[in-house]
């Protein structure tokens, strides 16, 4: 009898716990009939939209598209990498006609699904993979990272400048080269410090971090985690602060100067476009500052007017195609140990963007072993 | 000089969550009953502290209100562990499960929110002292309060009745029994109080250090200090030490980094892990004179059965 009680309230209590998680998986508008024809439109998110992060930048392209072609939307959020094929599988079943899914481990997911679905349209955010009825789709980030690297650049005193990185892939060295790039264009003479914290969310050691290296003697405070604990960290000291993913000025109106904010509604309004004159096909979308996915948020008012001309002459540059897309990873470009990685006026190609895995020459800070996979 | 009082403050602050958990703990196992749910009593805590500190403006009524709802959580772990006798490490684990998806589910309006939160204080003179002031002195008033909560708990285990009755129970329910101790009731309440006192760790992740709602934001750190209650030996004073032990060699890592001194963060991770290895080891060498478990740990008590 006891037992049977036991099992009885466990069930329950797993019950209360599955359907919360069920909730966040089903789909949230039932379809009228008359409107059987829309366009469905599903978006797998690994982390919850919230009100600032990559999953709620996302969120804002899904209701762009929703608002300006009229198409039926679905979202999941907080998808784990494990539970990813079930929950993509589950709405191909239910028909939806494109799904996007925005985290790199939902690759392989995607394509498995993508294999029994031939006529839904999959289009993958971060990933390399493709299939006649996978694309995928990523920004130019490290474009706005070097303009954000700019008003660093610009903007420090002590000549010393923090970086709080997640972990050592190429997109973060990426990001932490270009912004060096950026600042080393306006400010010769000053370094950027890397502090790993092998953390993309631990909101506590992120401010730990960016704590050092205040302490240190950073006066700019610039990150690539989703959580804006950094942020706090330089309104706290008296310092400044770059944001990422999404305008972060709320979390620290003193410190916030801007940050590198993600744009995704071009590419949706793009993918949706296209699906709907039926021109779609399985392409490798990586687009920047010129097409609008990826940019800078307004910049707090204590950036200097000419600071805030300057990053806007070099944007000009971009939207103008005046420099390649790969700027600025045009050579000449060094590694921490003075060595010649691109000559004078040679570009990276996009492979070798995508594969980064050393730091240029005014980062200190070194790239963990078992880093740069 | 500096760098040594930034890192001992940072030590203080960051082990300040895991002190709380873990003093929570060590009264819940002492009683006996294992409690493996704190992830979950954490998060719990940490995500309705952030909640009530935004709705009432009141960081301290969050505070309050993580500890009530810790104590909510614990009360499942409670019924299941001690009036239904079940298995321990289930319910803990489930505890867990049901903390981090409700949490998640219950909070995601508040992921970017701005509460009120708590203010550091900085003792007055004290502070100014130089070193020292910025190593002890100028933290948010729960710091100071996870410290003195442990001469606090010492104190009520080993020198109040109710606190000699919990140990007796942990240590020999039948033996307690027999006395005329309720075992059930001393039970309820090490877990109760152990998961208000878990419920304020989360609280103090959301609204004195990190001051932000985030889904799964403490990040592992209720099994952390599952590992440090046996480092501590199941002891107080000695869980201060492992917990701002353990807080310090998670800044640490930024620190050097931050110097420019070239370490491997992931090495510095393991550090803890290996010296509660090494304590364990230590202590069975010793044969629990000190160091042992409750013996009771993890077994229901039901009166007239035999082990």
């Amino acid at each position: 009898m006891r037992r049977l009680l036991i099992v009885a309230v466990l069930m329950a209590a797993l019950l209360i716990a599955g359907c919360a998680q069920e909730e966040k998986a089903t789909p949230k508008p039932t379809i009228t009939p008359a409107e059987e024809k829309k366009l469905k439109v599903a978006f797998v998110y690994v982390s919850p939209v919230g009100d600032a992060g990559w999953s709620y930048m996302h969120d804002q392209g899904r209701q762009y598209i929703e608002k300006v072609y009229g198409v039926q939307t679905a979202y999941s959020e907080s998808v784990s990498d494990a539970d990813a094929e079930r929950v993509i599988r589950e709405y191909a079943e239910q028909g939806y006609d494109v799904i996007f899914t925005t985290s790199f481990g939902f690759m392989d997911p995607t394509i498995t699904v993508a294999k029994d679905f031939p006529n839904i349209v999959f289009m993958h955010c971060s990933g390399y993979k493709t299939a006649e009825n996978v694309g995928t789709y990523f920004g130019r980030m490290y474009q706005a990272r070097y303009l954000t690297g700019i008003v660093a650049g610009e903007m420090t005193k002590t000549n010393k400048i923090g970086y709080v990185a997640a972990h050592p892939i190429p997109e973060v060295i990426r990001g932490i080269n270009a912004f060096a790039l950026g600042v080393k264009a306006v400010n010769p003479d000053a370094k950027v410090y890397v502090v790993w914290t092998g953390t993309w969310y631990d909101p506590a050691k992120e401010k730990e971090a960016a704590l050092s290296l205040i302490e240190e003697g950073c006066d700019v405070i610039a990150q690539h985690q989703d959580s804006p604990a950094p942020q706090q960290a330089a309104q706290e000291k008296g310092v400044y602060s770059i944001g990422y993913h999404s305008d972060m000025y709320e979390f620290a109106p003193k410190a916030h100067l801007t940050a590198a904010v993600w744009n995704w509604s071009v590419i949706y309004a793009y993918v949706i476009e296209n699906v709907m004159k039926g021109t779609w096909k399985s392409e490798q979308i990586w687009w920047g500052i010129d097409k609008g996915v990826v940019d800078i948020a307004p910049f707090n008012p204590i950036v200097p007017e000419d600071v805030q001309k300057k990053v806007m002459e070099e944007k000009e540059k971009y939207l103008k195609h005046e420099v390649p897309e790969q700027y600025p990873f045009v050579g000449p470009i060094y590694d921490q140990n003075g060595n010649l990685v691109k000559a004078e006026g040679e570009v990276m190609s996009d492979e070798e963007l995508l594969s980064m895995n050393f730091f240029v020459d005014n980062v200190v800070g070194e790239i963990p072993a078992g880093g740069g996979e | 000089m500096d760098f040594i009082a930034s890192l001992i403050a940072a030590s203080i602050r960051a082990g300040t969550p895991l002190l709380f958990a873990t003093l929570g703990e060590i009264i819940t196992e002492r009683s006996g009953v294992l409690n493996l749910g704190l992830e979950g009593i954490m998060i719990t805590g940490a995500m309705t502290g952030f909640a009530v500190s935004l709705l009432t403006g009141n960081p301290w009524l969050g505070v309050l209100a993580a500890g009530l709802a810790g104590m909510a959580m614990a009360s499942i772990h409670a019924f299941f562990s001690i009036t239904l006798k079940a298995d321990q490490s289930v319910t803990g684990l489930m505890l867990v499960l049901l903390g981090i998806g409700l949490t998640g589910f219950l909070g995601r309006n508040y992921i970017g929110q701005v509460a009120e939160y708590i203010q550091p204080v900085n003792i007055p003179y004290l502070s100014e002292l130089p070193f020292v002031g910025e190593a002890f002195f100028s933290h948010d008033p729960l710091v100071y309060a996870a410290m003195l909560l442990v001469p606090l708990t010492w104190f009520f285990l080993f020198r109040t009745r109710h606190g000699m009755e919990i140990i007796a129970v942990g240590e020999s329910p039948e033996a307690a029994d027999t006395l005329g101790i309720s075992v059930e009731k001393l039970r309820y309440a090490s877990v109760l109080i152990g998961g208000f006192l878990v419920g304020i760790a989360g609280a103090h992740l959301s609204l004195a250090y990190a001051k932000l709602w985030t889904d799964g934001m403490t990040a592992g750190r209720g099994w952390i200090c599952l590992a440090l209650v046996i480092f501590s030996g199941w002891m107080p004073q000695r869980a201060i030490l492992g917990a701002y032990l353990f807080g310090g060699l998670d800044v640490l890592s930024f620190k050097l980094q931050a110097a420019g001194v070239g370490v491997s963060y992931h090495l510095l991770k393991m550090i803890p892990y290996v010296v509660t290895i090494l304590v364990l080891l230590f202590s069975v060498m010793r044969k629990k004179e000190k160091f042992g478990a409750p013996s009771a740990l993890g077994k229901p008590y039901i009166r007239e059965q035999r082990y």
